[in-house]
């Protein structure tokens, strides 16, 4: 690795390594093979997805993550960033078939709001229940960043969401029940919301929607590894980098945990912002408080009905035990159930072709502590998780028709399982509270993507490979 | 490649881009932010299928010079005079 021009030659020098074949690497990989560059990307787990993911278990498919695609389109639409990452990544809409959510609701005690694909239902739902606020939550919409600002130059970025909101509406359950589902769907910040990220949020969930492919996340992930390996790129499983190799302020390369080296004349990161600092052997110490906090677990219930059947044909419900909405890591408990969100994949209007899926499925997602969960035996992990478990679904059914008597079988993830398949500090979900939106870190030719750098959620982490590809690999 | 294989190899290009729109009724002297969905990372697609396709580069100054298909069609003909259409 001493003489780089010895490197460039050799067959092991790629023009851009990526570490991570998540959504963000995939899709920033296609960018670049599809611009003839030699491009690897290395992924430490056996399988595709990091956090978007998918496994089959006792002869079920299930995801890791998808609970629904925020940032819903009909086909053809022209704006936005699913249309956007459908051009870029020259995919056809077909590629991408998404069914509609039916309809998602916030519960909390004594009042729901329904919501929808469209912004009107959440808008009359408001006008019924909350009278006098109407009108501040039109003008608060009238106020939302374009996506146009949100490469973070826009100073009212960095703004609390809350003090924003607060200027438009006045009634403080209103705003704490608006909050719910952004927090849920993509806030890393604990408490709060950084106004940039409630922007990004506010469009993906409330004005565009949700929607969900047939099939899972695995139709989304199978089209970019496709399209990816028909480009030319390569892509290494097993193949976790144990080290950027950085010689006279610039990366030279990496060396896989067996060993291996290769060489780059450029890395592109998804491993973290902190997690890809810590692999640089020209940093010794590495500022471990900036990681995210925020973990899931999440309790899987295989029904043999389904949720229909029953009376639930809510999407997705957000609820929340108390007037007051708490987005906080649980300091002293394993989980913290007060919050919490259910979904149904078998609520979305698939089409006639598509039948129904196979069984009925309920998820429901509580917040937890990572490293209360590691530190278990492996004993009392199992213990927990069966435990967790009930806790979770008896929180959930105060807020839904108990389906308790139908649970055929069951699957419980935890922060520790998260971690195994994304390697993020803490089983960080939705990444450090502090993005860094321009990608760039203390190295000129080391650049992040995904959920450190800024957008969340599957469009938004195939958005960031695209734009930090653009950006920083791209251009001659 | 005269202007004429030019404006059909960008319209090949923004095919290409956005499959989904319609291009028969480009007008060439309108600028194509204002008839097309383009933003910035369109326009860099752009130039970036012109270099993979026939070795054209673009400094990034000169960017502005794509803003319609006359324009555009006028800025490449000295770049693409010797290319020969294949």
């Amino acid at each position: 690795m001493t003489d780089p021009n010895a490197a460039k030659n050799s067959a092991d020098h790629y023009d851009t390594i990526i570490i991570g074949a998540g959504m963000s690497g995939l899709a920033a990989g296609i960018r670049l093979a599809h611009y003839d560059q030699r491009v690897c990307i290395l992924e430490r787990h056996y399988t595709i997805g990091g956090l978007n993911s998918f496994y089959r278990m006792g002869g079920r498919d299930y995801d890791v993550g998808l609970h629904a695609m925020t940032n819903f389109a009909k086909r053809g639409t022209k704006k936005g960033p699913l249309a956007k990452l459908i051009r870029q990544l020259r995919f056809r809409w077909d590629d991408f078939k998404l069914a509609e959510q039916i309809g998602s609701s916030i519960r909390f005690p004594g009042v729901s709001l329904d919501f929808s694909n469209d912004i009107g239902l959440l808008e009359n739902e408001i006008a019924e229940r909350f009278p006098g606020q109407v009108d501040g939550f039109r003008s608060l919409c009238d106020s939302l960043l374009d996506y146009s600002d949100m490469d973070g130059a826009d100073e009212r970025f960095m703004r609390s969401a809350r003090e924003v909101m607060a200027e438009h509406i006045s009634e403080p359950l209103l705003i704490e029940m608006l909050l719910c589902p952004l927090m849920w769907y993509g806030n890393a910040r604990e408490n709060d919301m950084d106004f940039g990220q409630f922007c990004i949020m506010f469009r993906a969930c409330y004005l565009e929607g949700f929607g969900r492919p047939f099939k899972g996340v695995r139709v989304i992930l199978k089209n970019l590894v496709r399209k990816f390996r028909g480009l030319g790129g390569e892509l290494k499983l097993r193949s976790g980098v144990s080290k950027i190799h950085v010689e006279g302020g610039r990366a030279v390369g990496v060396v896989l945990d067996d060993g291996t080296e290769l060489t780059a004349t450029r890395i592109l990161s998804s491993a973290g912002n902190v997690e890809t600092m810590r692999m640089c052997d020209d940093i010794t110490e590495v500022d471990v408080a900036r990681a995210g906090k925020l973990s899931f677990i999440e309790s899987i219930s295989i029904l043999d009905r389904m949720p229909q059947s029953f009376g639930f044909d809510r999407t997705i419900v957000f609820y929340n035990d108390s007037d007051a909405f708490h987005w906080k890591r649980p300091d002293d408990e394993l989980c913290d159930a007060r919050t919490g969100v259910i979904c149904s994949p078998n609520n979305y209007i698939y089409e006639d072709d598509e039948g129904d899926l196979p069984d009925g499925v309920l998820r429901i997602t509580t917040l937890a502590n990572h490293d209360r969960w590691c530190e278990l035996p492996e004993a009392k992990y199992q213990a927990e998780k069966v435990r967790q478990y009930d806790l979770a679904v008896a929180s959930s059914v105060r807020f839904m028709p108990d389906f308790r008597q139908y649970v055929v079988d069951t699957d419980v993830f935890t922060p520790k399982t998260i971690r195994r398949f994304t390697w993020h500090d803490n089983g960080a979900v939705y990444g450090a509270p502090t993005k860094q939106l321009d990608g760039t870190t203390h190295l000129p030719n080391v650049f992040l993507c995904g959920t450190d750098q800024g957008f969340v959620g599957i469009v938004g982490a195939i958005v960031s490979g695209i734009s930090m590809a653009n950006r920083h690999c791209l251009q001659p | 490649m005269t202007p004429a294989e030019i404006r059909d190899e960008i319209l090949d290009i923004l095919e290409d881009i956005s499959p989904d729109e319609d291009l028969d009724d480009l007008k060439d002297e309108v600028a194509f932010r204002e008839q097309l969905e383009l933003d910035s990372m369109d326009f860099l697609d752009i130039v970036m299928e012109l270099r993979k396709r026939h070795r054209v580069q673009i400094p990034e100054e000169e960017y502005g010079e794509l803003a319609s298909m006359a324009s555009t069609v006028a800025y490449l003909e000295p770049k693409m005079r010797d290319i020969v259409k294949t």
